[in-house]
């Protein structure tokens, strides 16, 4: 590696996929709670289960991302991090408060957990994805700090590059709009509003300028494709994404109380968004066709390549199928939601971090890649956790379809149960789609310990 | 790309375009907010309600549950839940939950709560449900 200080990196990558895996084991739990009901019930029920894996989702995402910037602001700021101390006091911090976190979940119910933590001081809890204790959210937020300081400094004392600076917009984004979590008004649609500020502006926003500068970095390593092309058409790319983004929240304001105009907003703007991660998935597709270099790294430029294609799939194409108002009149709250946000959040932000992690590991481990050994190994689990995911959203598409049509629109419309008992044969096919992923998964871990002759540092 | 479109440009659009939208946003936002009292019933919040509410959060209901459709999708929709069981059904149902659960099904935990802390519940449920929100969802299955 180019900077002694990027090696701070390598713990948050390590968490990182340590945590991906608790995430995946808790959804199998939560699959098959979809049909033994009574699995693990009352130790561990659906909701706790639920908690964890979205939890851990978030969390690890949050290591891979402050790991990349870790990695990458040093060398595109073509100087040492501000403070590598800071940084790994900060991440042992964040993991012992999210391994805490979790513990809590999972030792005590989630009322106790509450009054434990201090709840009464301020409601902060109890909403999806932010359920996490108060301590939890200001430890949340003295990372973040610490984070963007040490980040910030170190690209303000080196070169500042248009990939520094959209990951800067992206992370300051990041912490500003998780401060809405603390917000939470009694009125429950004012509440409802301004958690999307948080979760909506989080992953159909500030955390796709993250990924583009992720990514356009990535392509510059691997290609040697000139700077001034990537970056311009990175600001294209997080141009469309805010342009459709921001308005397109209004995709979630259509039955929550708000002003049926967010019908129109909300449809027309969230229509246009599948377009930035068609731009990306051309862009990666393009650098890579137009590269200048043979880099050894074959596995980075599929997950590159892959990111583009699966976020285009997954946020895109299966964000539209139901964002029109008079769709999601009938789809909202369903498996289809559930299939769009598993394919979304795989495509997009889990496997740019392998990215970054599959890229930015061999460098920090001194080999400028791995063998090729251990890079077919990897690229075998880019594809069984690839098509398991794809599978994922199928079958909780097609469930999704059966429950709209069983519940909402046939002209005997059954209750909810009634309809889950009927459609749990795909979420079976699910569960084993799942297990897939799950074997993907040990296979992308195994492809770490796979030796052979490694390409020698650059 | 052709080489008349340069970086800077791409630039300029960017911010131009995120501050654009942005305000346009908030613009939105901001009219929401005039119209919202006519809408989320905001009058009748009585502290039984905020209790209610306040239950809701701590037992993490949006767990399992949706609220006008968002949260999980493993228990089912309680916007209108007062609709399909009326206020002394739902109470019945949640005290009458088996502590070990129901062999085989999807259970709710058995959560103990006092007949002041069901009352709050339903308030709360009963306030979500006279919310105008553009007459969802389509039947009272939820």
């Amino acid at each position: 590696m180019q900077f002694k200080s990027q090696a701070v990196a390598k713990p948050y990558f390590i968490a990182a996929i340590g945590l991906f895996v608790g995430q995946i084991l808790f959804g199998l739990i939560l699959g098959l709670q979809y049909v033994l009901g009574d699995f693990l019930f009352p130790a561990i029920p659906f909701n706790v289960a639920r908690m964890v894996h979205t939890n851990l989702l978030i969390v690890w995402l949050l290591f891979g991302f402050m790991g990349g910037a870790y990695y990458m602001i040093p060398e595109e700021s073509e100087t040492e991090l501000f403070s590598p101390k800071l940084a790994l006091a900060m991440f042992w911090i964040f993991l012992v408060a999210g391994a805490l976190t979790i513990v809590g979940y999972l030792a005590v119910p989630y009322a106790t957990l509450a009054e434990l933590t201090g709840n009464n001081i301020l409601e902060t809890m109890g909403r999806e994805f932010l359920e996490q204790p108060l301590p939890t959210k200001l430890g949340i937020v003295v990372v973040a700090l610490a984070f963007l300081f040490n980040i910030t400094l170190t690209v303000l004392k080196g070169k500042k590059t248009s990939i520094s600076i959209v990951l800067l917009l992206g992370l300051w984004g990041l912490a500003v709009f998780f401060l809405f979590s603390f917000y939470n008004p009694v009125n429950v649609v004012l509440d409802k509003f301004f958690w999307w500020w948080t979760v909506h502006l989080w992953v159909e926003g500030v955390w796709e300028l993250i990924l583009g500068s992720f990514l356009a970095f990535v392509l510059i390593k691997t290609t040697g494709v000139d700077r001034e092309v990537i970056e311009k058409w990175l600001y294209v790319i997080v141009t469309l994404t805010l342009i459709t983004g921001i308005i397109g929240t209004g995709h979630h304001y259509f039955w929550i109380g708000t002003p049926e105009y967010w019908q129109w907003w909300g449809s027309i703007f969230s229509a246009l968004e599948p377009i930035p991660f068609f731009a990306m998935t051309v862009f990666a597709f393009n650098m890579v066709n137009r590269r200048r270099r043979e880099h050894p790294n074959k596995a980075a430029v599929l997950w590159a390549l892959g990111t583009g294609v699966m976020a285009f799939l997954g946020a895109g194409v299966w964000g539209f199928l139901h964002t029109l108002a008079p769709v999601n009149y009938y789809t909202h709250g369903t498996q289809i939601t559930a299939a769009h946000g598993h394919m979304a959040f795989y495509g997009a932000y889990a496997m740019v971090n392998l990215m970054m992690i599959s890229y930015a590991m061999p460098i920090l481990r001194g080999r400028a890649a791995n063998s090729n050994k251990s890079q077919v190994l990897e690229m075998w689990s880019f594809w069984l956790m690839t098509v398991a995911i794809v599978f994922i959203t199928l079958f909780l598409t097609a469930a999704g379809i059966l429950q709209v049509w069983l519940q909402r629109v046939s002209d005997a419309p059954l209750p909810f149960m009634v309809a889950q008992d009927k459609i749990a044969l795909f979420y079976w096919m699910r569960e084993w789609a799942g297990v897939a992923f799950l074997i993907g998964l040990i296979v992308y871990i195994a492809s770490f310990f796979v030796g052979g002759d490694e390409k020698e540092a650059a | 790309m052709s080489g008349a479109f340069t970086k800077s440009m791409a630039r300029n659009i960017f911010y131009g375009g995120t501050i654009f939208f942005f305000l346009l946003f908030l613009a939105l936002s901001f009219d929401t907010h005039s119209q919202l009292p006519k809408r989320d019933m905001r009058a009748n919040i009585t502290p039984q309600i905020a209790e209610g509410k306040k239950l809701w959060e701590v037992n993490n209901c949006i767990g399992c549950h949706t609220l006008m459709g968002e949260g999980a999708y493993f228990a089912p929709e309680l916007g209108n839940v007062v609709v399909r069981y009326g206020d002394e059904g739902v109470k019945a149902f949640i005290k009458s939950r088996p502590k070990e659960g129901i062999p085989g099904r999807r259970s709710m935990p058995q959560f103990n709560f006092t007949d002041e802390q069901l009352d709050a519940i339903v308030a709360f449920l009963k306030h979500v449900n006279s919310i105008n929100d553009a007459n969802w969802p389509p039947n009272s299955q939820g």
